[in-house]
């Protein structure tokens, strides 16, 4: 298993003005090894930024990323990404998209087929292997996706807005069996989200970026509450209802209101 | 009033096939009564009836050294190569080209300067090159075949998904299957109309690049019936270009029309 750490990160893109412009200044966040982070910001903050350059889909302009001690230089299977419009490949199937990763790596076919089966089964997928994506609804898409990362056993699991696009109830479903699946085989995990409540239901602990450029704002500590009120052994209904989830939800989305201006 | 209905709406395809026979019918038969009013002599003009009997009797009197038939399967094979090269060059360039913007930008100025110049315009340089054994007429077929099939990956290879190309990536994906697994599939409807195209202009190349040939080949028996004044060869060598063209065109239809609706669906 790997921790995560930014240093002094900053990125700015050129622009055809010729000033460029930041996305992130000055960046220094670490995860900690089998840690949940999730990150929240308004639009602008550079959220996605932070992610992709912890995957080596971008590369900072200043400071560093790295990943189990080793600089961030491309992307690698060690970093899985889970990408807000699933990204399957359209072609192949249910299994032939679990088991791409799996066939990077060399894995023999016999083992390949276990691990496809076994996630198949943690997703509760079985009977699903020989559809293609399009035949499936987003929920379903997004639980291959989860599968085809956490098939090739990557230290390190970077989430971008995943349910994003999914409607309210399946929402609610995968922001459960994501809590069922990381406690169950955990990972280092970034989860990039605009949503408050599903950050501080699902992580330890909740960073708030400010935006203009994207900067760190604060980080809110979830996991002592969660792990003295037993948030996991309960339904996220009840959960959500908590006098303590509904504080620290309020305490997290403080920090964003302010920055929120009318034409978001 | 009967004649405007049948321009104003779109035609029934037992319409179309009617209105496809009846300027069959007037064409050929234009050219059979001009042949035979006498007019113009045969030797200038061969009725089509003359053409088509001459085509069966090429199939089994030799000309030229060989058969209709043989010399038909001696330009199939070199526009097998000439295409086969330019689909096995041309594609996994444009792949890459689409993937690469340094190999995109070193290769793009060249590629269009030198798209333009014809096919046949090739031909004097492919026979000094390459000779006119098989290199110089493939050489020449390859020239008419390259650009659609460099082209038609290129673009769809542009038009690839960016994330797909990501999450391969992230899983661990070298170049290579990036390209094989990621590129090709989601270029291919592109590939396949560019290959539809690419096949067109190879068999509309052959005959120019037959003309370097010594040996065999339609374009070979159009050139030598030419020098002995025999127009009814000449003309059994175009049917026989035309029609194996259009049915090149309809096997490859077919096989884009089968690529699109399976990719439509998934």
């Amino acid at each position: 298993m790997k921790d995560i750490r930014f240093d002094n990160v900053t990125k700015s893109f050129p622009t055809r003005s010729g000033t460029p412009f930041v996305a992130i200044r000055d960046v220094s966040l670490a995860v900690a090894e089998r840690e949940f982070v999730a990150v929240v910001g308004p639009s602008g903050s550079g959220k996605t930024t932070l992610m992709r350059m912890a995957a080596g889909l971008d590369h900072p302009s200043e400071g560093s990323v790295r990943v189990g001690g080793r600089e961030v230089t491309a992307p690698g299977p060690d970093r899985a990404v889970v990408f807000q419009q699933f990204a399957l490949f359209p072609w192949k199937t249910v299994r032939e998209n679990i088991a791409f990763g799996l066939r990077c790596k060399g894995v023999p076919r016999a083992r390949q087929d276990e691990i496809v089966a076994h996630y198949l089964k943690l997703m509760s997928m079985e009977g699903t292997e020989d559809r293609f994506p399009h035949q499936l609804s987003g929920g379903m898409q997004q639980r291959v996706a989860i599968a085809r990362s956490y098939a090739i056993e990557p230290d390190v699991l970077l989430m971008d807005e995943p349910f994003g696009a999914l409607d309210a109830q399946t929402r609610t479903v995968m922001q459960e069996e994501l809590v069922r699946l990381t406690r169950k085989e955990p990972r280092t995990v970034l989860f990039i989200t605009h949503a408050v409540d599903e950050a501080v239901y699902l992580a330890d602990r909740v960073v708030v970026l400010a935006r203009d450029p994207g900067r760190l704002r604060e980080i809110i500590d979830i996991r002592p509450t969660r792990e003295a009120e037993d948030w996991d052994s309960r339904p996220i209904d009840q959960v959500m209802d908590l006098a303590s989830f509904t504080h620290l939800r309020t305490q997290v989305w403080r920090l964003l209101r302010d920055q929120i201006r009318p034409d978001d | 009033m009967a004649f405007m209905t049948i321009a104003d709406r779109a035609p029934h395809p037992r319409e179309l096939m009617l209105l496809s026979v009846a300027g069959a019918v007037l064409f050929f038969g234009g050219w059979q009564l001009l042949a035979m009013s006498g007019a113009v002599s045969p030797q200038t003009l061969p009725s089509p009836i003359a053409v088509i009997g001459t085509a069966w009797q090429l199939a089994f009197e030799p000309f030229a050294g060989h058969t209709l038939l043989q010399h038909i399967v001696a330009s199939l094979g070199r526009f097998a190569m000439g295409f086969g090269l330019a689909a096995a060059i041309g594609v996994p360039l444009g792949l890459a080209m689409g993937r690469f913007r340094l190999l995109d930008d070193i290769v793009s100025p060249i590629f269009e300067a030198l798209r333009f110049i014809a096919p046949l315009a090739w031909v004097p340089f492919a026979a000094l090159w390459f000779g006119t054994g098989i290199g110089g007429p493939v050489m020449v077929i390859f020239a008419g075949a390259f650009p659609p099939c460099l082209i038609n990956a290129y673009r769809g290879a542009k038009l690839v998904e960016v994330r797909l190309v990501e999450a391969a990536q992230t899983l661990g994906a070298g170049g290579f299957r990036i390209m094989a697994e990621v590129l090709l599939p989601g270029a291919l409807p592109s590939i396949v109309a560019g290959l539809r195209v690419s096949a067109g202009l190879a068999w509309q190349s052959l005959v120019g690049a037959e003309l370097i040939v010594a040996s065999a080949g339609i374009g070979y028996v159009m050139v030598q019936a030419q020098s002995n004044l025999a127009p009814a060869i000449v003309m059994a060598g175009m049917l026989s270009v035309g029609v194996i063209g259009l049915a090149i065109d309809v096997a490859l239809r077919r096989a884009e029309r089968l690529v699109k609706s399976r990719w439509g669906q998934a």
